[in-house]
């Protein structure tokens, strides 16, 4: 655990020394205030006390940032072979995906929490249900897991960042637009599990406040299958 | 630490990168690992490092099987990778604050520690430097202070001075040394005087086979052999002179160097010498012998001969 924390912190402080960090904090911050309280259907528009314009905002703003914050974790240390370096110290392969998984992780979290004053002033218009707010921000951050744990993956395969952005927005559009379409169009079982692999239908539920342990379920079997993967694209470097 | 290689072999596609090389380097030993490029020495210590896993084969780091307990092995290897990859970004002593928390060195030792190899390594007055904006040579100290943070027995380094200028070299190899004392230590390189000059023990490998295995002083008169002299004798008819010089009772073989200067090359038989009976040929035939020098076999020749394509 302790490795692990201490290639996270490695991470994170990459992404700060690279303006990264900030890059994606003021344009996540800039794009969704902007859309959720200036821009076209905006709350004061929808006169509601809820988070529901900025949800689905930030939904598809971390769906473009994401990749870009995922392609350098591993494609950069493939291409200058530093990843020699970091598995030839006594840790894991598993140890060094969760480790980058997290300082990823941790800076979308970091993004979502400088976004409370925008709860406190939706708070300030009416009744607000609490509870859906949690959830919104919960499905969120499963969300971004889910994505970084894509761009993981692409950045596991390919020593070239613009590639590995490319190929997580490729897979990325997959779950937030294709397979929706295709369960529009698709009847019985076909149209039943397509509807179940986008994420659509589990984010919105959610971020109308139902917590549903398949929703639950969705998001964290993406996560793990992401990183498994990333994990044995690391090991089988090893054994080519 | 003693570090054991048991009939190791690695395939990449069908080309055999190591074959069946066993090999035993001794605690305090230096080895140095000699051969041409793609001969396999990176292989080797990939696998020794548990990067690369071989196809077949057991390897040892004290008692550990790198193959069985890889994690366990790591911690007792120092590793300096060929090209010695860094993380270019870092300052310096946060990069080596940062590899001593990934050997798991207790927290209040970690400054410690850093200190160190920063003051073995000969960093000090670059350690807040962005490693991107040091010199080849101090990234290699740099290379070498990440290898040696945690104290290991074993040192395994790959090409260690390749790139550096002429003073580098001689600042890194004397590194080496130094450290290498109470450490077992693999160093592997393409220049012959390089692992002359810092090895206790020369292992030579082609195509991924071991073809020579010695210090420097057996490597030497193991190829040694029979005496060789170059001889040129004037005053005298060529064929003549070659005919008596091949009847003489210590000559094995003499062969032509230079008709023209009348220079021959003369190996004696085994533990023999013929420099005495080349002399008295000439004052017999009253011949003038204007060279009689010794050719030695030097290590270089060696080298080039085993790793020789043929
Ligand atoms: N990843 C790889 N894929 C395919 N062939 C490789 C790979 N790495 C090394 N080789 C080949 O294996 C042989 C040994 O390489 P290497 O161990 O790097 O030699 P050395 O370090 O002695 O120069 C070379 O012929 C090289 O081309
Ligand atoms: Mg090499």
């Amino acid at each position: 655990m302790k490795e692990i924390w201490t290639i996270t912190r490695r991470e994170l402080q990459a992404y700060f020394d690279s303006l990264m960090a900030y890059i994606l904090l003021i344009l996540f911050l800039g794009f969704s205030g902007f859309f959720t309280w200036i821009y076209g259907s905006d709350i004061f528009f929808v006169k509601q006390a809820n988070l529901q314009v900025f949800f689905s905002i930030a939904y598809w703003t971390l769906f473009f940032f994401i990749p870009a914050l995922t392609m350098r974790l591993l494609s950069e240390e493939n291409r200058s072979g530093t990843i020699e370096l970091l598995l030839t110290k006594p840790i894991s392969e598993w140890q060094v995906i969760v480790a980058k998984f997290l300082a990823a992780l941790l800076l979308i979290v970091a993004a979502l929490a400088l976004t409370t004053p925008y709860y406190i002033t939706v708070s300030s218009l009416g009744n607000i249900d609490n509870g859906a707010v949690f959830s919104g921000y919960l499905a969120l951050i499963l969300v971004s897991g889910m994505y970084i744990a894509i761009g993981l993956f692409t950045s596991s395969i390919t020593n070239n960042q613009i590639v590995a952005y490319l190929l997580a927005l490729s897979i990325g559009i997959f779950f937030q637009i294709i397979f929706q379409m295709l369960s529009s169009n698709l009847t019985g079982i076909a149209g039943g599990v397509t509807d179940y692999l986008s994420i659509n239908s589990h984010f919105e539920s959610m971020t109308r406040g139902v917590i549903d342990s398949r929703d639950l379920i969705y998001f964290l079997s993406v996560i793990v299958l992401g990183l498994v993967f990333s994990e044995s694209m690391l090991m089988k470097k090893r054994s080519v | 630490m003693d570090i054991v290689i048991e009939n190791m072999t690695k395939t990449y596609g069908r080309q055999k990168a190591v074959d069946n090389i066993s090999l035993q380097v001794k605690t305090g030993e230096i080895l140095g690992f000699l051969g041409p490029n793609g001969a396999g020495k990176t292989t080797t210590m990939k696998a020794i490092t548990s990067f690369l896993i071989p196809d077949s084969g057991k390897i040892f780091i004290g008692n550990i099987s790198v193959n069985d307990n890889p994690q366990e092995a790591k911690k007792n290897i120092g590793y300096l990778p060929e090209n010695n990859p860094l993380y270019e970004d870092m300052p310096v002593i946060d990069y080596l604050q940062f590899c001593a928390r990934i050997e798991g060195i207790a927290k209040d030792k970690i400054n410690d520690k850093v200190r160190e190899v920063i003051q073995t390594c000969g960093i000090s007055r670059e350690k807040h430097k962005k490693i991107s904006e040091l010199s080849k040579g101090y990234k290699q100290r740099v290379g070498l202070a990440q290898a040696l943070i945690h104290d290991p027995e074993v040192l395994i380094l790959d090409e260690p001075t390749t790139g550096l200028d002429p003073n580098q070299i001689i600042e890194i190899r004397e590194l080496i040394k130094k450290i290498g004392k109470e450490k077992t230590v693999i160093l592997s390189s393409h220049i012959l005087a390089e692992v002359e000059a810092t090895c206790d023990r020369i292992v030579i490998i082609k195509k991924g086979k071991i073809v020579a295995d010695g210090t420097v002083e057996e490597l030497r008169s193991q190829a040694q052999g029979n005496e060789t002299l170059k001889v040129t004798i004037e005053d005298g008819g060529l064929d003549e002179i070659f005919k008596a010089l091949q009847l003489l009772n210590t000559v094995e073989l003499v062969d032509f160097v230079d008709k023209s200067t009348q220079t021959f090359q003369v190996k004696s038989k085994p533990g023999q010498s013929s420099r005495r009976d080349v002399f008295n040929l000439c004052v017999e035939k009253g011949w003038t012998l204007t060279q009689l020098t010794f050719i030695e076999t030097r290590l270089e020749d060696i080298f080039y001969e085993l790793t020789l394509d043929n």
